[in-house]
């Protein structure tokens, strides 16, 4: 059962270190922190190393498994080939402490920066009414047991030392979102969060989502809506208001099937076949039926990219269509967004840009048919 | 000392879980300036791992509910030895700590009006857990972090600094209480990261380091519980009460070796988990001791139907006490009639839909399949006992958490002793973080108001000496390593002074104890300071050993079995013994241990109870004052 495993352990300080190879015993049913544990009493004393419950539920023993952030204590050594060799180095969004220590404090100055729970003036204890069905959206999101590694992961700061006073990451996004969906939170959470919690720098590629130990649906659950709603307070600033009577006088479906209507109203003016004008009041109707739920943003964004496309005013509109990228709830409307942006380029005459553009379109739908426009004109790759 | 940084606070907080925090937010809005010293990171503390549920009598399932009826359970619970007290603050106070908690951002799982939910426990005679799903412990101090984070925007908003009056020192250890004369000067540590030497002045220093478990080889408890706030309270002049009361959680996990003793909650039982031998036999029908016979079914039948009708069944044995379902799991085991692995099972499979155990036991199932390959909505675990809470603890005041003794010393949660006799409640935990964590923080708060001007100073040459000891292990003679001994201590009172206990072991623990404590005198780290856990351990151990011995030297003197101590050589609750406390003290390196009364219950709480059950538990004098046969 037993057998010596390689590893190599990442030690030193964030000015100097290097890598030491161990070999190590490993037992049946051990996982990577049971292993360097072993190193630590066996043949490196000073090896240093965070944990707390060895259960996964605190959180602290947080490091780069053969590149991927991880929880050492979730990490079963059974998943590695006997002859792999194991390399385990600290997370690199931070600076290192020593070894596979890194100083987080990041993160507690963002924690800092949401503003707190508050409740409506004059709520007594003991008199809060909530339904279970209002209160797992945020639920979900206090599963977080702060292991860092959707910081660690995330592109935006992981190698860009310089957007960290700016952007609180994906960890405080769905912190904003759990205020921002709790029953009885009365603060206006989704234009700060784009405005002072750099949102707007997520383009949700989902590698948070992607490494979160307690399966946290980051991107989907809480980036994603927020992104939307913070189009839909910019359209209605009253909005936030009145979002739980809303939310609950108009059913979901309702609310994407008005968000459709806009989508495809939006799609025959952006391909020529009405003008604006026409349509501009049943755009504006159908926007204020889906707002709450559905994806209004991608269509705010693209109107703004198309009234300054027709002004002329190329950077403002491909700055617009970059953003709609943003906000969308398929495929198919990011598709959509790329070919907006691919006709800006286009105009710009950005050859390479336009290219790429349109690749993201077919990519995200190969059929889509606003493609034609750009058919014949050598746009593959 | 060149590198020692100086803090000056009102209040010093040791201890950064559900005690601690609830403590410093209490002084903090008493308007004490209060630090938090935390060993770990801010918010990692081992209130994390409570699972279950927050014990409070607000009846929201079951109206019949009231603060009388939980007192009544906890002093069953505690087979009479709780601190009558406590346990009645306790009752009364829980309720109103739960409903603060919603007022800071808390969401509980919701009952259909949507009030807090309350989930069924063992020894709990109605539903009284709040509770989210099974990762309470994470939601509560997931909360009081985040009401401190509030607190200190309120200081940057009004004073510019968050820190004005409420900091939390992260990753910093406490190895000294410092003293003038005999009153609480401050505090003494060092700071892990670098290594370097923090001296506190305060004048009230409240402990919150919970408890001891790491001294035990199977334990549900992480690498902090190394009995350090009991330690420095014995080291500065306090006693420690009831410290032979530990409670072994019956349900660990057994397998893999590696996670051996991580807890399984005891909501896997509440919602309808059974336990059963190699055979297949719910044996915990076999185990319901004479006390508890009128309140337990007798029947499968009749436990099954408790679920879903209380009012008019019994609950099932699987929800005694945790001592008794401990015992009855070592029992069966040692028969002959476990599980491969030396537990027993746990089936909670063929009870629930396999939807109704992911949404109700979200962290269970996930827990079993990431370590130990195990499916819980298809197959049973395999469980046994662990080491999980130390009852006894710094004997308090109970309406302030003042220390006994020790003027300006304050204790709370775990580290202290009294409110839980001899076994604790599943969910009184965090209640009683909640509850006394307040109380502690506002006793410091009084404590300082009564002191005005006449603030105690702390000594240099106590915190030369202090700096002296905390560094002597880096200048050891090479033959001890710190980890080796730390191994030997947790064999020792794991075989030793573990869930069954008998005299010849328990002298042999001492012996072995004393022969540890010597060589530790020789541990030798290597490195430097900066973030050296060899190092850590190395001061850790002496409070481990000194604890350690409290445990062997108290257990060793009871003579009878109550609660989370058993004695194989003297297998009956004692009448005579349920008025003694047993007080222990060191001075120097010396522990000793004195037995001390138990205060008296006033009537009006024995009058909550029936007369036939007092007189299971009480000696006629004791009950005079209460009318015979009383129904």
């Amino acid at each position: 059962m037993g057998y010596s495993a390689k590893f190599r352990v990442w030690r030193g300080n964030d000015e100097d270190g290097e890598l030491h190879n161990f070999d190590v015993d490993v037992n049946e049913g051990e996982v990577v922190l049971d292993v360097i544990h072993r190193i630590q009493a066996t043949q490196a004393q000073d090896l240093a190393v965070r944990w707390n419950c060895k259960a996964g539920k605190c959180g602290s023993c947080s490091a780069e498994i053969n590149g991927r952030p991880r929880l050492m204590c979730m990490t079963r050594m059974n998943t590695f080939d006997e002859s792999e060799t194991v390399t385990v180095t600290p997370l690199r969004a931070f600076p290192v402490i020593r070894d596979l220590v890194t100083d987080v404090s990041f993160n507690y100055q963002k924690a800092r920066e949401v503003p707190s729970f508050t409740p409506p003036p004059g709520l007594k204890p003991g008199d809060y009414r909530m339904q279970q069905i209002d209160v797992e959206r945020s639920q979900e999101f206090r599963k977080c047991i702060e292991c860092f590694l959707c910081q660690d992961t995330c592109h935006v700061i992981r190698d860009h030392e310089e957007n960290k006073p700016v952007f609180a990451g994906p960890r405080f996004f769905i912190r904003i979102a759990e205020l921002d969906m709790h029953p009885l939170d009365t603060l206006e959470r989704k234009r700060s969060a784009q405005e002072e919690h750099g949102l707007g720098y997520c383009n949700i590629t989902k590698c948070c989502t992607e490494v979160c130990p307690e399966g946290i649906h980051i991107t989907d659950n809480a980036i994603i809506p927020m992104k939307e709603r913070v189009v839909d307070t910019k359209y209605d600033p009253a909005f936030g208001l009145f979002r739980v009577l809303r939310s609950r006088s108009k059913s979901k479906s309702v609310m994407n099937e008005q968000a459709d209507r806009a989508w495809a109203l939006l799609r025959s003016v952006e391909d020529g076949d009405v003008e604006y004008a026409a349509v501009a009041d049943q755009v504006a109707d159908a926007m204020q039926q889906a707002k709450a739920v559905a994806s209004t943003g991608t269509v705010l964004a693209r109107l703004e990219a198309l009234d300054h496309f027709e002004a002329g005013r190329l950077d403002q509109a491909a700055e617009e269509a970059r953003t709609s990228l943003n906000w969308h709830r398929s495929a198919q409307e990011r598709s959509d967004a790329w070919v907006t942006l691919a006709r800006v380029y286009d105009t710009q005459e950005r050859a390479t840009a336009t290219v790429e553009a349109v690749d993201n379109a077919r990519r995200f739908w190969p059929d889509n048919p606003r493609l034609r426009h750009f058919a014949g004109e050598g746009h593959q790759r | 000392m060149t590198d020692l940084e100086r803090h000056s606070y009102d209040v010093v907080v040791i201890g950064a879980g559900g005690a601690g925090l609830r403590a410093a937010i209490e002084a903090r809005e008493q308007g004490k300036r209060t630090a938090i010293i935390c060993k770990s990171l801010f918010g990692k503390a081992h209130t994390v791992m409570a699972e279950g549920g927050i014990a409070a009598s607000m009846g929201n399932v079951n109206s019949k509910d009231s603060w009388q009826v939980h007192f009544r359970d906890t002093m069953r619970g505690g087979k009479f030895l709780n601190h009558w007290r406590m346990a009645e603050l306790h009752a009364q106070e829980a309720p109103q700590r739960v409903w603060e908690l919603e007022t800071w951002g808390a969401l509980f799982d919701r009952t259909p009006d949507g009030r807090i939910s309350q989930r069924n426990f063992g020894g709990h005679e109605y539903p009284r857990l709040a509770h989210v799903g099974d990762r309470t412990g994470l939601e509560l101090i997931r909360t009081l972090q985040q009401k401190i984070v509030s607190l200190q925007q309120e200081d940057e908003r009004e004073f510019g600094d968050p820190e004005a009056r409420l900091r939390v020192f992260a990753e910093c250890t406490i190895t000294e209480i410092l003293k003038d004369g005999n009153r609480v000067a401050g505090a003494f540590g060092y700071w892990r990261e670098s290594g370097r030497f923090v001296a506190f002045d305060a004048p009230a220093v409240v402990l919150a380091t919970g408890g001891i478990g790491k001294s035990f080889k199977v334990t549900s408890n992480s690498w902090e519980y190394t009995g350090d706030g009991h330690a420095l309270a014995l080291k500065a002049g306090g006693s420690l009460v009831n410290m032979e009361f530990i409670q072994f959680h019956p349900t660990g996990m057994v397998w893999p070796p590696s996670v051996k003793g991580i807890l399984v909650t005891e909501s896997v039982r509440g919602d309808g988990g059974v336990l059963k031998n190699a055979g297949g036999q719910r044996f915990m029908f076999d185990y319901v001791p004479d006390v508890f016979r009128p309140k337990y079914a007798q029947d499968e039948a009749e436990g099954d139907r408790w679920y879903t009708d209380a009012d008019n069944n019994r609950r099932p044995p699987e929800l005694l006490p945790r001592d008794e379902v401990a015992r009855a799991i070592n029992s069966e085991v040692k028969a002959g009639r476990g599980s491969p692995h030396g537990g027993v099972f746990l089936d909670v499979a063929s009870r629930l839909p396999a939807e109704t155990i992911r949404k109700k036991l979200p962290s269970m199932y996930h827990q079993f399949k990431e370590l130990a390959g195990v499916d819980i909505t298809a197959e049973a675990m395999e469980v046994g006992p662990t080491c999980h809470y130390v009852m006894g603890g710094v004997e308090v005041e109970p309406d302030t958490g003042a220390a006994v003794g020790v003027p300006g010393l304050f204790a709370a949660g775990e580290v202290a002793g009294g409110m839980h006799g001899s076994n604790r409640l599943g969910g009184n935990s965090l209640s009683d973080l909640l509850v006394f964590g307040r109380r502690a923080g506002a006793g410091a708060a009084g404590y300082l108001d009564q002191l005005a001007s006449d603030r105690p100073a702390v000594g240099g040459s106590d915190i030369d000496r202090a700096a002296d000891d905390a560094v002597a292990p880096f200048a050891g003679d090479g033959t001890e390593n710190p980890y080796t001994i730390h191994t030997e201590l947790q064999m020792t009172m794991n075989d030793l002074v573990g869930i069954i206990r008998r005299r010849e072991e328990m002298e042999d623990a001492l012996e072995q104890l004393a022969d540890l404590k010597h060589r530790a005198a020789g541990v030798t780290v290597e490195g430097h300071r900066q973030f050296n856990p060899g190092w850590h351990l190395a001061l850790d151990l002496d409070n481990m050993l000194l604890v350690s011995e409290c445990v062997a030297r108290a257990a060793l003197m009871r003579e009878e079995s109550r609660g989370g101590h058993t004695r194989e050589d003297y297998p009956l609750m004692d009448r005579e013994w349920r008025q003694i406390n047993l007080i222990c003290r060191a001075d120097g390196d010396e522990v000793s241990v004195v037995k001390q009364p138990l205060p008296t219950m006033p009537t009006e709480l024995l009058e909550l109870f029936d007369r036939d059950e007092l007189d299971k538990y009480m000696s006629e004098d004791e009950l005079t004052a209460l009318p015979k046969g009383d129904a």
